[in-house]
C-alpha cells in the first residue's frame, strides 16, 4: 500500500492542488510510518538512517515532480485514451484477469468501457485502484473514470459527476438456514458483514447493524459459512456468485434495497461526464448494453429500469431516508462540504487506537517467548530440533505477514475456526516470533563464551546456565531491539484490518472517505500512532544508553 | 587427590597434551609455571571437564572422568567439588557482588537465601570486600573482580581450586591484592584445623609460584617435564 501512495504522491501537483499542502502532510503521516523492522543490533542504526533517506527522497519528489494536468475531454480525445479505474479484487464478472489468458482483462464492465470509449472515439484503458479508494484516486487525477460497481448514492452525487445507470442491483442477503432474517428492520443488533464503503454498508448502519467490513467478496460468505457473522449484505451480483452457491448459506429471494452503478467523473469535466451520459443513452438505446449484460448472464427484470433511469429507486436515497429519521445515527455523507470529525468519530478513533495496542501488545506478548524459545534450540538444542527452529524462521520471516493473516483466517476456518482478534494476535505473534528469534540468538551468541564456561563450571546444569546466567544477560542486549520491534509491531498491525479488525488504520480510512478529508484522520492516526511509539523509542535509547555502558 | 594418567589431548590434529602423569596430594599447592602456549591451561580444563581429552584419565575429588564426551551427571558432581578461577573473571555482569558468590550454592546446592548469603558475606569480608557485597560488577576494579571470583569459586566448600592465570589479566599496580588473598587461601589450604584444600595454580609469575607452592611443574611440549620444589625465600 505505501508503495502504492508513493507511487501517487509523484503524481501530485501544486499547481492544480488547492489543498495541495495538506494532501502533503497526509501522505508524510503515511511514510513517517514507513516501518522499520532490524533483526541484527548493528543493523538498526544502519536501517534507520535508510528510513530517514527515503522520507527525504519521498518528499522531494513529492515536492519537485510536476504532475500532468488533470486530464480533461480534450484531454482525453488528444491522448486517444479513455482511463478507467477498477479493483480486479472485485473479481468475476465485473473486471478480473481470464483464467485462460493470463494478463488478459475480462468482465461485463471491461465490455462496457470499451464500448464506451468506442462511441467516445477513443481506447479503453483499465487502471487497477484499491476498490476502496477509487474516488480519491480519480480526484487526484489518477483516471479519468471509475467504472467498477459504482453505486449511486447522494453523498457521492454531491461529490462527482455521476453518469446515468448501466446496471440496476439489488441488495441481497445471505444467511445460514433457520435464520430469522428477512428484512432491513431484523437487522439491527446483528453482525451482518459486507464491503467497505458500499450502500450496503450504510443500510446496514442505517438499521443499527453490528457491521463487519471485508475487502474481498468471497471472505465474508466464507465467515458466514463458518458461523463468524450472521448475514451478508451484497448487490446480488456478488451474492449469486460467491454467496448463494455455498451449500451452507441460503440467499433471500427478494431484493432488499436496489440501486444502480454509475459511472463517475470529476466535477470539474462537464463535458467529458456529457458525453458519457450520451455514449451510454445510446448503447442502451441500440441494445448494446443489453447484449453485453446478457452475454454476462447478468440480464435480468430489473434491468427494465435501465432506460427509465428518472424511475430508479436508488436504495442509497433509502439508506439516507431512515438514516436522517433515526437520531444519534450519522447520516451517510452528505453535503458538499467537507465536515468536522464529531465526538463520535474521535470516541472510534481512541477505540481503534487502543485495540492497535492491545492486539499489538498481545502479539508481542506471544512473539517474545516464543522467539526466546526458538533461539535457545537454535543456539543450544540438539540438529532436529534446531532443523524444525529454523525452518520456523526461515518460513515466517520468507513469507508476507499479510499472507499469513489470511491463510491462519480464512485458510484454517475449516480445521479451527479461530474469532478475527484471536487471528489477528497469533498471526502477528507467530510472525514477529521468528524476528525475535532471530534478535535473541544474535544476543546469545554476543555473550561472552566464558559466562557459559563460568557457570557451568559453578555445577550449573545447562538448563541453569541459559535460565540464570546467559538468558537474563541475553535479554538486556537485546532489550533496544526488542523495544525497536515492538514499534514496528505497532505500525505492522494495521495489516489486519484485512481479516475484519477495525484498528486505527482502518478506522482512519473509514473515517476519512465518510468526511471527505484526508487530512485531518490521517493527521489525527499518525498522532496516535506517534504518541504510542515515540515513548517506546524513548526507552529503547535510554536502555540502550544504560546497558552499552556496562 | 588428583590423579592425571596418561592424560592425551589434541586440538584438530595438533597435540597440547602428550600423556601427562602426575597427581598432586589432598592439601597441597602445585603451580604449573611454563611459557604460554605449554598446554598448562588446557591441563587445568581438562581436570573439571571444561575440556573433554582423547586419552587417559583423570581423578579428582572423588571421582574420575573418561576420554571423551563427559556425562552430565559425573561432570555436575566433579564441579561440587572443583572450583576454578579464569584469567577474564567472568563475573555474571546481570548479578551483584553477592548474588555471584550465593548463586552456585543457592540454586546447585539448594541452600537457603539466608544461609547462602551469610556464608558469602564471610567469603566476601576474607576477600576484602565486605563492604561492596551489593556493588555491580561493572562497578568493581579487575583486582576487586577476581577477588569477587575466588570467594565465588570457593562458596560451595570446593576439595579443590583450578586457578587458571588468576593475576595475568590485571594491570601490575592491581596484581598485589589478589596475590595477598591467594596467600590468604594458601595458608587456609595448609591451616590443618580446616578441611583440606587443593591448589592447582596455572601461572607465569615465578615469584607467586615459588611463594605458594609445595610443588613447581614444568611443562613443555605436552609433557611435564620437570616437578621440583620451591626455593622460599
Amino acid at each position: 500500500m505505501t508503495q502504492a501512495s508513493a507511487a501517487n504522491a509523484a503524481n501530485t501537483d501544486g499547481a492544480t492542488e488547492p489543498n495541495f499542502v495538506a494532501r502533503t502532510g497526509a501522505r508524510l503521516a503515511w511514510y513517517a510510518a514507513l516501518r522499520v523492522r532490524a533483526w541484527t543490533l548493528s543493523r538498526l542504526a544502519r536501517l534507520a538512517r535508510l528510513a530517514r533517506l527515503a522520507r527525504l527522497v519521498v518528499v522531494a519528489i513529492v515536492l519537485l515532480v510536476p504532475r500532468a494536468a488533470h486530464a480533461d475531454w480534450a484531454e482525453v480525445r488528444a491522448h486517444g485514451e479513455l482511463g478507467w479505474g477498477g479493483d480486479l479484487q472485485g473479481g468475476e464478472p465485473y473486471v478480473y484477469e481470464s483464467p485462460t489468458q493470463p494478463g488478459v482483462l475480462v468482465g461485463f464492465e471491461v465490455d462496457i468501457a470499451q464500448a464506451l470509449a468506442r462511441e467516445l472515439g477513443v481506447r479503453a484503458k483499465f487502471h487497477q485502484n484499491d476498490w476502496s479508494n477509487l474516488i480519491p484516486s480519480l480526484e487526484r487525477g489518477d483516471f479519468d473514470v471509475i467504472l467498477n460497481g459504482l453505486e449511486d448514492t447522494p453523498a457521492r452525487r454531491s461529490r462527482l459527476r455521476l453518469s446515468r445507470p448501466y446496471f440496476v442491483y439489488g441488495e441481497t442477503l445471505a444467511v445460514r438456514p433457520g435464520s430469522a432474517l428477512r428484512a432491513l428492520a431484523d437487522l439491527g443488533g446483528h453482525r451482518i458483514g459486507t464491503l467497505n464503503q458500499t450502500v450496503a454498508q450504510e443500510l446496514l448502519s442505517a438499521h443499527h447493524a453490528e457491521v463487519v467490513l471485508y475487502e474481498g467478496q468471497q471472505e465474508p460468505y466464507l465467515d458466514l459459512a463458518h458461523g463468524r457473522i450472521e448475514g451478508v449484505l451484497l448487490d446480488h451480483v456478488i451474492a449469486a456468485r460467491y454467496g448463494c452457491p455455498l451449500p451452507e448459506l441460503r440467499c433471500l429471494s427478494k431484493d432488499l434495497a436496489r440501486g444502480t452503478y454509475v459511472v463517475a467523473i470529476r466535477p470539474t469535466e462537464a463535458e467529458l461526464a456529457t458525453r458519457v451520459d450520451a455514449a451510454l443513452s445510446h448503447l442502451i438505446q441500440s441494445g448494446e448494453l443489453r447484449a453485453i449484460l446478457e452475454h454476462w448472464k447478468l440480464w435480468d427484470s430489473r434491468q427494465d429500469e435501465l432506460s427509465a433511469r428518472d424511475t430508479v429507486a436508488t436504495a442509497a436515497a433509502q439508506a439516507a431516508s431512515v438514516a436522517s429519521a433515526s437520531s444519534g445515527v450519522a447520516a451517510p455523507a452528505a453535503g458538499i462540504a467537507k465536515r468536522a470529525l464529531s465526538g463520535a468519530q474521535l470516541a472510534l478513533f481512541f477505540q481503534g487506537a487502543l485495540l492497535t495496542i492491545f492486539i499489538s501488545v498481545c502479539a508481542f506478548g506471544l512473539a517474545l517467548p516464543l522467539g526466546i524459545a526458538l533461539a535457545v534450540v537454535r543456539s543450544h538444542a540438539g540438529p532436529v530440533a534446531r532443523f524444525f527452529a529454523t525452518a520456523y524462521v526461515e518460513v515466517f520471516r520468507g513469507t508476507p505477514v499479510l499472507l499469513q493473516l489470511y491463510v491462519l483466517y480464512y485458510g484454517l476456518s475449516s480445521v479451527v475456526r479461530l474469532g478475527p482478534i484471536v487471528a489477528a494476535v497469533l498471526g502477528l505473534g507467530l510472525n514477529y516470533a521468528a524476528y525475535e528469534a532471530e534478535v535473541h540468538r544474535g544476543a546469545l551468541n554476543a555473550l561472552p563464551r566464558g559466562q557459559a564456561e563460568a557457570a557451568g563450571s559453578l555445577g550449573l546444569s545447562r538448563v541453569q546456565v541459559l535460565w540464570h546466567v546467559l538468558l537474563p544477560q541475553s535479554v538486556r542486549i537485546a532489550l533496544p531491539a526488542l523495544t525497536n520491534d515492538f514499534v514496528a509491531l505497532l505500525k505492522d498491525s494495521s495489516l489486519v484490518s484485512v481479516i475484519t479488525v477495525v484498528e486505527l488504520t482502518k478506522r482512519m480510512t473509514i473515517v476519512a472517505v465518510e468526511a471527505r478529508d484526508w487530512v485531518v484522520p490521517g493527521l489525527l492516526c499518525a498522532s496516535l500512532y506517534f504518541a504510542m511509539s515515540f515513548p517506546l523509542s524513548r526507552l529503547s535509547l535510554w536502555l540502550e544508553r544504560r546497558y552499552q555502558s556496562t | 587427590m588428583i590423579r592425571i594418567s596418561g592424560l592425551h589431548k589434541a586440538f584438530s590434529g595438533t597435540a597440547v597434551l602428550g600423556g601427562v602423569d602426575a597427581s598432586v596430594e589432598d592439601g597441597k599447592i602445585v603451580a604449573l609455571l611454563g611459557a604460554s602456549g605449554s598446554g598448562k591451561s588446557t591441563l587445568l580444563r581438562c581436570l573439571n571437564g571444561l575440556e573433554t581429552f582423547d586419552r587417559g584419565s583423570v581423578e579428582i575429588g572423588g571421582f574420575s572422568l573418561q576420554p571423551g564426551s563427559h556425562d552430565p551427571g559425573v561432570l555436575q558432581a566433579v564441579r561440587g567439588q572443583v572450583g576454578m578461577v579464569f584469567q577474564e573473571f567472568h563475573l555474571f555482569s546481570h548479578l551483584t557482588v553477592l548474588d555471584n558468590v550465593t548463586l552456585a550454592p543457592r540454586i546447585v546446592r539448594g541452600t537457603g537465601r539466608a544461609k547462602a548469603e551469610a556464608h558469602a558475606h564471610e567469603l566476601l569480608s576474607q576477600v576484602g570486600l565486605a563492604e561492596r557485597a551489593h556493588a555491580m560488577p561493572r562497578q568493581l576494579s579487575g583486582g576487586q573482580k577476581q577477588r569477587v571470583a575466588i570467594a565465588r569459586a570457593l562458596a560451595q566448600g570446593v576439595r579443590v581450586l583450578l586457578l587458571d592465570e588468576p593475576t595475568s589479566a590485571l594491570d601490575p599496580e592491581l596484581r598485589e591484592e589478589v596475590r595477598e588473598v591467594l596467600r590468604r587461601v594458601a595458608r587456609g589450604a595448609h591451616d590443618p584445623s580446616g578441611a583440606a584444600l587443593t591448589i592447582l595454580l596455572v601461572t607465569h609469575e615465578h615469584a607467586l609460584a615459588h611463594e605458594l607452592a609445595d610443588e613447581i611443574w614444568t611443562p613443555a611440549a605436552g609433557q611435564i617435564v620437570s616437578k621440583s620444589e620451591p626455593k622460599k625465600h
